[in-house]
């Protein structure tokens, strides 16, 4: 199991510098000077655009900004956005704040999707299954911002509980309408996906087997459907982790939530090169890491799924 | 049909005592959109303590969904829908969940079909007998740790110690149904449900689990109700038999009585397609030692007439060998730990050769390498060494067009007829393809090759806008078959093309190959584990054992004086070969 995370940190290497070199090839080849576009109708005065260009090293060709960018990445040197403020720094406020928010939507999706989906599995064709199909059916065809809106209308401001915009800080309570919002999709998906997980399983020959043992429902259904039904849940969990952190754009933009999402959109819109692979590159490693991480659960929750040594 | 006739299962001396098992006109249905479908319709039987019946059925007779009734195990949509099951005087039929808890495992153990399927692939399989035996209350904490070895031991797991935390997966499939026998007995229980324990297993393999399983239920005193679509095996195994048509028991009786006179045409067609005793009966009418009584026995009813024939004329043609196998060997790299590997040697230097228009057999257990050589053959595989000639021609490095041609000449029918076709194409298409792939024919020619051959394989030409899932069992292989045959092969390679059929079915089916063998002159390459069937279709007998061949000889000579011991192991394993003839 250690070689054979270690096999996959080592696969990292080649990952990081495909996904860097590739982004910042895209963020270059986008039309438009990035510099020019920084002053729109007014015309700085001549020298002034060539000396902003050679300060971010826009005026060299591309294959040396790439290498520049990596070399300082080496010492720690993240490179700077427009506005002066060192790329790091930005980083350093973001990803905590949308880490907060994709961390709950997860434990909420997970949770809750993984509770309905079973009951509903066990109860197929019932009342119950009935409407949570209908239910994920709707959250999953409803767009983001519209669930966003309502629950906003609803809870922050006929109700009152929660904040309808998130504070600067962004602190975990009022995160958690935010991040409701962000699991919604995912829940829907995760419903469905444990039912009829469960559903199949209900009919495997190994549970009647267990049953035919003279377990107890209880138990035939906690050890052996809801193990093997995790699995498929886990791998769809796994890859979640990155579209939350990715997909927050919306949400975050509807509670006003100063994240990732916001930030590499704006830096992407300003052409800034650092800041968009900065972002983008740590995302990658989010990616492989939770990939791995489901690999390594893989193999825990099922025995025949090994890992050279 | 005829109302079936009802004969007492019980034996005189056991009259007086109370059944343990008295099931009176039990009827089964399944919930459908178009309303209760019944399965079993009126079903009596009764076992008594210590006694072994086994119901004898093709599938769709509803001999599991009896035995499924019993322990309360119906799937979702089933339902009882009449009659009683009494089970020492409690009437089953009437239990909650809760009630059928208790009895299960405690009071009636059950031993499953498919040893693959049947374990929970997560669990240990120490935890997974020792839940069972925590579940109905034998021992508890260390004391169930200690019972759970011990149970595994007598189910023949000697280093079951060891093995505890090892998972299904790192188990054989005879090795599983040890494991799901040992759950089955963990407890005791009064009676023991099998159904279908070892259809699943090679012969050798399912002889030895047969064997101990009777040992331990001797020992025990446990009553047996055997779920079989083998009447060679039930009629070895069992003292009473129930024969299941559609729902219903067609006949019943003492095992030897049945089998030497069958009452029910049903019964009499099983009696006559059983492989086990269809390959007796070629053996008597063949053989000079036969004496009346075996001849009378065994060729009851015969329906497979053209079939004997035709094995019992048999003669291994003096042709040159249309395909000739010069010591081929194929090792496989099995990826170990790290960057290590293993060696597999699956084809061990092998050499032999199959005549025109004649039958040769690759006998063997799971991982003899019979499929590997096929697999050799069809050019799916590269060879590590040897050669192999199709018609004169070496095939090593053979490419392009030269391919495309072997190809069209040599085709192969698979065994899982559910997984070798796809399930979107309809039936007119997937016979066609082959037609397609070669460019063989405009649209209306292809057209009229389909009909051709869904003749051929005796299919209604209705089946053409059919889709495999609206297929039985027997209608998909003849399916595969039209397939095979549409590019006018000389050699179909039959990789155990009629194991996963039903007897009966079977019986059609190498009916049907037998014929086309006839009629379009063709060469099987027949691979299977199975050598009752061999003894209906081979002229030429190849044993594999451990990747070599062990035995090369005619179906005669290997059904009649073999001298090697591991055919004779096999020879010993048909179910039914212990059936004294004409006692």
């Amino acid at each position: 199991m250690l070689w054979y995370a270690g096999k996959r940190f080592l696969q990292m290497i080649p990952v990081f510098f495909g996904a860097t070199f590739l982004i910042y090839f895209m963020v270059f080849a986008v039309p438009g000077d990035p510099i020019a576009a920084l002053y729109g109708d007014h015309p700085p005065a001549p020298g002034v655009i060539e000396a902003v260009r050679a300060e971010y090293n826009l005026d060299k060709p591309f294959i040396v900004q790439y290498l520049l960018y990596i070399g300082g990445l080496f010492q720690g040197d993240l490179g700077t956005t427009f506005s002066g403020r060192p790329v790091i720094d930005v980083m350093a406020q973001a990803f905590p704040i949308t880490a907060r928010l994709a961390l709950l939507a997860l434990a909420i999706e997970a949770f809750f999707g993984i509770i309905v989906g079973l009951v509903a599995g066990l109860r197929k064709g019932k009342l119950f299954d009935a409407s949570a199909l209908v239910i994920s059916l709707l959250l999953i065809s409803v767009p983001t911002f519209v669930v966003g809106f309502v629950l906003q209308y609803v809870f922050g401001i006929q109700l009152g509980w929660a904040r309808t915009t998130v504070s600067g800080a962004a602190p975990w309570g009022e995160l958690i309408l935010p991040a409701i919002v962000l699991a919604s999709v995912s829940f829907a998906y995760i419903v469905r996906l444990t039912r009829a997980s469960v559903a199949d399983n209900l009919g495997a020959d190994f549970v009647r087997t267990a049953t035919a043992k003279g377990l107890s429902r209880r138990r035939v259904v906690t050890v052996h459907v809801l193990r093997n039904s995790l699995v498929p849940v886990v791998t769809y969990l796994g890859v979640d982790i990155g579209s939350l952190m990715v997909g927050a754009i919306v949400t975050e933009g509807i509670f006003n939530i100063n994240g990732v999402g916001g930030t590499v959109y704006r830096a992407i819109r300003l052409g800034e090169g650092p800041t968009v692979v900065s972002f983008v590159a740590v995302m990658v490693i989010i990616f492989v890491l939770a990939n791995l991480l489901v690999d390594l659960l893989y193999a825990a929750l099922d025995p025949r799924i090994r890992y050279a040594k | 049909m005829t109302n079936p006739e009802t004969v007492s299962v019980s034996s005189d001396s056991s009259n007086e005592e109370t059944p343990l098992l008295k099931i009176r006109n039990l009827e089964v249905g399944f919930e459908t959109q178009r309303g209760l479908v019944p399965a079993v319709r009126g079903v009596d039987l009764t076992l008594y303590q210590g006694q072994t019946l086994a119901i004898v059925g093709e599938s769709g007779s509803g001999k599991s969904t009896t035995a499924q009734a019993v322990i309360g195990l119906l799937p979702g949509a089933g339902k009882v829908s009449g009659g009683s099951i009494e089970f020492e005087g409690h009437d089953l039929t009437q239990f909650s969940d809760a009630q059928f808890a208790e009895v299960r495992g405690s009071q009636i153990g059950y031993v499953p079909q498919d040893p693959m399927s049947n374990l929970n692939p997560v669990w240990s399989i120490g935890f997974q007998v020792e839940e069972a035996i925590k579940a109905n209350g034998i021992a508890q904490g260390k004391e169930a740790r200690q019972r759970t070895i011990e149970v595994l031991q007598e189910a023949g797991l000697s280093d079951a110690s060891e093995r505890l935390k090892q998972f299904p997966h790192q188990f054989s499939g005879g090795m599983r149904q040890r494991v799901l026998i040992g759950i089955g007995l963990s407890a005791r229980p009064k009676l023991l449900i099998a159904d279908e324990p070892t259809s699943a297993l090679d012969v050798t393999v399912q002889r030895q689990i047969l064997d101990h399983l009777q040992t331990l239920t001797r020992d025990y005193g446990t009553s047996v109700l055997f779920i079989t679509h083998d009447l060679g095996l039930a009629a070895e195994r069992a003292e009473q038999l129930v024969v299941m048509y559609k729902g219903k028991v067609v006949e019943s009786g003492p095992s030897r009585a049945i089998l030497e006179n069958p009452q029910h045409p049903y019964t009499q067609r099983l009696v006559a397609a059983a492989p086990s005793l269809a390959s007796r009966r070629i053996q008597s009418i063949k053989s000079a030692k036969s004496t009346d009584d075996s001849v009378r026995i065994f060729g009851e009813g015969s329906l497979d007439e053209a079939l004997i024939a035709r094995a019992a004329t048999r003669e291994a043609s003096a042709d040159e060998d249309l395909i000739k196998v010069s010591n081929i060997t194929k090792v496989y790299e099995i990826r170990k730990q790290g960057f290590r590997k293993d060696k597999l040697l699956a084809v061990n230097d092998i050499s032999f050769g199959v005549k025109k228009g004649t039958t040769t057999a690759l006998v063997g257990e799971s991982g003899s390498g019979k499929s590997t050589v096929a697999k050799l053959i069809l050019q799916l595989e590269s060879l590590t060494s040897g050669n192999i000639e199709f018609d004169g021609k070496n095939l090593a490095g053979i490419k392009g067009q030269e391919l495309l041609e072997f190809r069209r000449r040599v085709q192969p029918v698979f065994q899982d007829p559910y997984g070798s076709l796809d399930p979107q194409y309809s039936v007119g298409n997937t016979i066609a393809e082959p037609l397609l792939a070669h460019k063989l024919g405009t649209a209306k020619e292809r057209y009229n090759r389909v009909s051709e051959l869904l003749d051929q394989v005796s299919l209604p030409q209705a089946a053409r806008h059919r889709y495999p899932g609206e297929l039985s069992g027997g209608q998909r292989q003849r399916v595969a078959i039209a397939r095979a045959l549409a590019l006018k092969p000389e050699v179909l390679v039959l990789d155990e093309a009629v194991s996963a059929l039903d007897v009966l079915v079977q019986g059609q089916v190498l009916n049907l190959l037998t014929e086309l063998q006839t009629e379009l002159e063709l060469t099987y390459l027949f691979i299977t584990h199975d050598l009752a069937v061999v003894r209906l279709v081979a002229d030429n007998v190849c044993v594999m054992q451990g990747g070599r061949i062990v035995e090369a000889a005619s179906t005669d000579e290997v059904f009649e004086n073999s001298s090697n011991p591991y055919t004779q192991e096999l020879l010993e394993a048909i179910p039914g070969a212990n059936i004294t003839l004409g006692a």
